[in-house]
């Protein structure tokens, strides 16, 4: 049997590219001491405000600003109701959540009656036919900017110093004159700015449409990713390519004749269960950021 | 000398300083609910002035003190600057003030390094420079005269090397009001006096300094001026010059309890206030010409120097902590090299050492909380070294250990904290009993003198009353070995005292106690005999009663007249 492995590898940058933009935006997050479970639901906004923007204005660039905007005005949800009103992070996050997808559902409902999937202007594969190079430019943006752009500021910048005190001890932080209320409300703004943009590429580069359901739980894989890579930008961009290359194995899998007897089910549950083998194995025992899940109150 | 003149009058007695003040505060007040932590105070701080400020346990000192440093609000007030009214709303406002502060309880990043602790204050959001900034660190510590390694990953240093790099970094920020909220809790001696040269210095440039310290003795060496709070009220407010330990403690305590005894202490005495009071003055050293000094810290409690009158006893008994060749390896050296000690029952064995020499990976390995390399511990007969932690206080071993805040609940009341070790004791059925649960800890409180309310968060307690706590839980259980370690650290003195009383108590009742303290007075005035830890290994032991301040710091510092061989040391100790 002739294994296609240039295609499955070039469909793994692809599959783990709105992974990565979302679980840097979740390391933001994170290293800040904010568990952000608005995370789906801030991506399914990216998404469909991505494609909504694109679909009227007739320009991918303009959706993809819009997917951003949406996603900082998520964050700065996040941040209403965990930073300013100290609501439980879990609460809030799973709010959020169920908040973004049912007004998005809605919305698209009351749009596109009768479900009509419009087609919408979306981005292009670079370099088509280079087979493995030929990529959407937002996977070359993910892997070759964003990823070691975050990487670079949380090593060596202010700010990166500021998340990770903010995250770790708080009581610190404000000591040291950092504002801590702002520096989280940054880094939610931030994070959901990345998270929408990881939405937007599901509909604006990958589809070039929406349909319901579209995040179908990515935004909790980031979850699982971020435990599975320590917090760090590179680990978590391998946990994010790990994913990547199972669901793209499964899919190749999946139309390979002598693979025909496997339930197409098992298959697809394949990737989610190498991310839950992969969580049992490297996800023990982890240090948590300090001051993980806490609301910061000055005496 | 006399006491009895009521003390307001002293504030308004006292000279004032020269010239604008360079903080001046005016009727400042802070409530936590029913309680003034802070009752319309007024203090000035001149220019080149060394301020102490003392007051028991929960008086409001580090509420002041964390009003000044925009820290905390207080409820009314003002705070002036060179004579400018200025309104601080965050530490950031403080420091823009020239205000720098180390506080009680640490604020360090544990999971950064020295460097990027000390470039969080006022780091910008763009290009940080490691480099430049560990230059910066490595001079500002040279010109403290002390070292630190700037590369070291704040966890993994020990409370009193932590401390140094507070004090670093609040020097760190050119400021010109330093706020020292008991800054040496856990310097040993030689790192006091680094400490206090530095200050000098600094004070020679025109520097400004609040200092807060239970310990008197310090506060006459250092301090222009001395203001004494009592139940969030300034008390008194007078120039240091003059001044002895013991007066001072007189004003803290409230003068009228111990005005009859004072003059004569003796050692019959059963007046706790005296006790606090000669243990302090006992600590101070040289600088008091009478009884109470020349036998420092031994005449400072009703019970007997112990080490004198241990024949008392029944000639050898059982061992209550037995520890042997306890090895832990490091990343570069041994960390603990082939420790053997045997603690009998009713016996107090001292660990003298500089802070980082072992002590905490010592005590960490004895409460189960690092597995050792090698080696073992016994509690009485029972092998505890694989044991979990809650099997090891079910052997008898009980546990004070330094760093407070890693030992309780923060999050939990001071109740749940006092019965979290016992709550099998409490367990009605599946349930726990509260009204015995309540009644117990009333007991507590009542019995240590915890300032605080059953239902406070623990977190909310002052540094004191939460030591406290945990002293009440550990003592409480009547454990067959105690290991305290640095039980006494940033306690008021008549709490210390109160400790010291409690440890003696435990000692007759049979508990083998090992004490590691940085405190040599407190070691000399407790401890039967005293062993020397100095880079991981016991290096040296002198009985108590014979030992001296100089010869434990020679030891301290690494200096052994005759090293015992390792294979020895255990028929040594034993
Ligand atoms: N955030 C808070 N919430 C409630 N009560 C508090 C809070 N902070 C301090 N207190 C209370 O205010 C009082 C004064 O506390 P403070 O820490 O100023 O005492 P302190 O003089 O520094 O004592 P110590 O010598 O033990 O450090 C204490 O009774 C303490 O329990
Ligand atoms: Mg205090």
């Amino acid at each position: 049997m002739d294994f296609p492995l240039i295609a499955v590898l070039a469909a793994t940058l692809t599959i783990a590219t709105p992974l990565v933009w979302a679980g840097l935006g979740a390391i933001i997050n994170e290293r800040a001491g904010i568990l952000n479970l608005g995370i789906e639901g801030t991506m399914y906004a990216g998404a469909f405000v991505g494609f909504l923007t694109a679909s009227a204005s007739g320009s991918a660039t303009l959706g993809l600003l819009a997917a951003i905007i949406a996603g900082a005005l998520a964050g700065s949800l996040m941040g209403l109701l965990t930073v300013t009103l100290g609501v439980n992070q879990h609460v809030a996050g799973i709010g959020t959540t169920l908040l973004l997808i049912g007004a998005c559902d809605f919305s698209n409902r009351i749009l596109f009656s009768a479900g009509s999937q419009a087609v919408t202007a979306k981005f292009d594969r670079l370099f088509a036919g280079t087979g493995f190079f030929a990529q959407y430019p937002m996977t070359y943006l993910a892997f070759l900017v964003a990823a070691p752009a975050l990487w670079w500021v949380l090593r060596s910048s202010g700010f990166g110093l500021r998340l990770r005190a903010v995250g770790e001890n708080p009581e610190a932080a404000d000591a040291a004159g950092i504002p801590v209320a702002g520096t989280r409300y940054t880094a939610l703004v931030l994070g959901g700015a990345l998270m929408g943009t990881g939405g937007a590429f599901l509909t604006l580069s990958l589809l070039g449409s929406f349909t319901l359901d579209i995040v179908s739980g990515r935004g909790w894989i980031c979850i699982a990713l971020i435990i599975f890579g320590r917090w760090k930008v590179w680990p978590v961009v391998a946990g994010a390519l790990l994913f990547g290359f199972a669901d793209a194995l499964q899919l190749q899998l999946a139309i390979t004749p002598q693979f025909g007897a496997v339930p197409n089910e098992l298959l697809i549950a394949f990737p989610y269960l190498v991310v839950i083998g992969a969580l049992a194995i490297w996800g023990r025992g982890v240090r948590y950021p300090g001051a993980y899940l806490v609301p910061y109150r000055r005496a | 000398m006399s006491f009895t003149e009521s003390r307001p009058d002293e504030v308004s007695e006292a000279p004032r300083a020269l010239g604008v003040p360079l903080a001046e505060l005016v009727g400042i007040t802070k409530s936590f609910g029913a309680l003034r932590a802070n009752d319309s105070i007024d203090l000035a701080v001149a220019p080149g002035e060394v301020h102490a400020l003392l007051g028991e346990n929960g008086a409001g000192k580090s509420t002041l003190t964390r009003i000044l440093f925009g820290l905390s609000q207080p409820d009314s007030g003002e705070i002036l600057i060179d004579g400018r009214l200025t309104r601080i709303a965050s530490p950031a406002d403080a420091r823009a003030a020239g205000i720098g502060m180390v506080t009680q309880e640490f604020s360090l990043v544990g999971t950064m390094t020295v460097t990027e602790n000390l470039m969080l204050a006022g780091v910008g959001l763009g290009r940080i420079s490691r480099a430049a900034a560990r230059s910066r660190v490595l001079e500002a510590a040279a010109r403290l005269g002390v070292t630190i390694d700037a590369d070291a990953v704040v966890e993994t240093l020990s409370v009193g090397e932590r401390q140094r790099v507070e004090i670093v970094k609040a020097l760190f920020h050119n400021c010109r009001l330093l706020i020292l909220d008991e800054p040496t809790a856990v310097l040993v001696p030689q790192d006091v006096e680094i400490l206090f040269d530095s200050i000098r210095r600094l004070r020679a440039d025109g520097l400004g300094v609040i200092f807060i310290s239970h310990k008197l003795h310090e506060v006459v060496a250092i301090a222009d001026r001395v203001s004494i709070l009592r139940r969030g009220r300034i008390v008194a407010s007078l120039p240091a010059a003059g001044l002895s330990p013991r007066r001072i403690a007189a004003l803290m305590v409230g003068a009228e309890a111990i005005i009859p005894d004072l003059a004569e202490p003796t050692e019959a005495s059963s007046d706790p206030a005296l006790d606090a009071l000669s243990t302090s003055i006992g600590l101070a050293s040289s600088d008091l010409p009478d009884a109470a000094t020349d036998a420092p810290a031994r005449s400072s409690g009703p019970v007997p120097a112990p080490a004198q009158t241990a024949p008392a006893q029944p000639a050898p008994a059982q061992p209550a902590l037995r520890m042997s060749k306890l090895t832990l390896a490091g990343p570069a050296r041994a960390l603990l090299d082939e420790v053997s000690l045997t603690v009998r029952s009713g016996e107090i064995v001292g660990i003298a050492g500089v802070s980082g020499n072992g002590q905490t990976e010592l005590v960490n390995v004895l409460c189960g909380v690092t597995a050792t390399t090698s080696g073992t511990v016994h509690v009485g007969d029972a092998d505890i070294t694989e044991r979990t932690v809650t099997e090891r206080l079910a052997a008898g071993l009980g546990r004070l250990t330094e760093d407070r805040r890693g030992s309780v609940a923060l999050s939990l009341s001071v109740a749940q904290n006092l019965v979290l070790e016992d709550l099998n004791r409490f367990r009605r059925g599946p349930f726990l009993d509260r009204r015995r649960i309540r009644a117990h800890v009333a007991d507590l409180i009542e019995r240590f003198d915890i300032r605080a309310d059953p239902n406070d968060p623990i977190r909310s307690l002052s540094g004191g009353n939460m030591q406290k706590v945990l002293l009440a839980r550990a003592i409480d259980r009547k454990p067959r070995a105690l290991v305290a370690s640095q039980p006494t650290r940033g306690l008021d003195v008549g709490s210390c005292e109160y400790v010291y009383s409690q440890l003696r108590a435990l000692k007759r009742a049979g508990t083998g106690v090992l004490l590691i303290s940085e405190d040599l007075d407190e070691l000399l005035g407790l401890a039967d005999r005293i062993v020397v830890i100095f880079s991981g290994r016991l290096i040296g032991e002198v009985p108590a009663h014979t030992a001296s301040r100089q010869e434990l710091g020679l030891l301290m510092t690494g200096h052994v007249a005759n090293p015992v061989p390792p294979d020895e040391r255990a028929g040594v100790t034993a």
